[in-house]
């Protein structure tokens, strides 16, 4: 038995006797028999045994969490699973993308805005040379520049997936 | 002769499951339409771990215009198990995750830096961004009326 004398879930569901070194004991404890029960509805009890013998045992408790996961999504959406949860996530992610360059191209419209004015100075505070640079509309530098068009933004890269091997467990 | 040139008939004709399994393959079969022949390595995927019982009552328990879906979700799923065993496409969703919170992070803070600046630029009157017009615009909304535009690869 995996712990005491209680077969773990797993041994009780499928009505046998629950060894001492039983693959499932330490993750399926009697009192949860609904967590079992979901995952061998939809991978089955002999593939998930197949799959925790080809993990090192430190990484059995994250792979059967994320089976767990998956399989009740799985019977939330018979059709699309986790899949759906993944496209809608992909979206979210694009349109947070698109709204962040727009606000970006807003912030660099704002800093070339030209600065406003200087009030206008009286002739008669001037000297000869200075009224006649501003009659003649000196150099402002390149305030006079028109402002750049802000061009519509399409997403340069939706393909969000990444490397699956550097990715952290949803549930720590 | 004849016996042989119906055997061939008939192997040439099974899908992939039932040629995996070394069965007749009937009119009817369940998994034809979406494991062909010419493609085993679709459903070995996907056999290692949902096993071909599995399939079949999954199958059976959903309208005949969603078992397409149904079965390339199912073979999307598997192959990220073979990528990733320990998380699968779990790993992905948290992914995902982290990433819209570093976004809306981002998001915020430029929002803050348009509002910061419309309020302290000499001679121009505040007005409400255009990110924020597209913020209450869009929202979170979603669309799952095309699941496979994205997720494909």
């Amino acid at each position: 038995m995996g712990s005491g004398s209680s077969p773990c879930a797993s041994c009780k569901l499928l009505r046998r006797r629950c060894a001492k070194d039983c693959i499932f004991a330490p993750y399926f404890p009697p009192d949860d028999p609904h967590k079992f029960a979901i995952v061998h509805k939809v991978f089955g009890a002999s593939n998930v045994s197949k799959m925790l013998q080809e993990l090192p045992v430190h990484q059995r408790g994250d792979a059967v969490s994320s089976l767990v996961y998956e399989a009740n999504a799985r019977m939330r959406d018979p059709v699309y699973g986790c899949v759906g949860a993944i496209s809608y996530l992909q979206n979210q992610v694009s349109q947070l993308q698109m709204q962040l360059a727009v606000a970006q191209a807003e912030i660099l419209c704002i800093q070339m805005q030209p600065e406003p004015e200087l009030p206008a100075i009286h002739p008669s505070m001037m000297d000869c040379d200075t009224k006649s640079l501003v009659l003649s509309g000196g150099n402002t530098g390149s305030f006079g520049d028109p402002m750049p068009q802000f061009l519509s933004y399409t997403s340069s890269n939706n393909n969000v997936i990444q490397d699956p091997l550097k990715r952290e467990p949803l549930w720590t | 002769m004849h016996r042989f040139h119906k055997l061939d008939k008939m192997t040439s004709t099974r899908c992939a499951v039932c040629k995996y399994f070394r069965r007749r393959c009937p009119p009817d079969c369940i998994f034809a339409p979406y494991f062909p022949n010419d493609n085993p390595q679709r459903f070995t995927c996907v056999h290692r771990f949902y096993g071909a019982s599995n399939i079949g009552k999954m199958l059976e328990e959903m309208p005949v215009q969603l078992r397409a879906d149904a079965v390339e979700s199912l073979y999307y799923e598997a192959k990220c198990r073979i990528q990733d065993p320990v998380y699968g496409c779990v790993g992905i969703i948290t992914s995902l995750h982290r990433q819209i919170q570093i976004a809306q992070s981002q998001l915020a803070k430029a929002q803050a830096e348009i509002s910061f600046l419309d309020a302290n630029f000499v001679g121009v009157e505040p007005t409400s961004s255009l990110s924020e017009s597209l913020v209450q615009q869009n929202g979170v909304e979603h669309d799952l009326d095309d699941p496979f535009s994205t997720w494909f690869y």
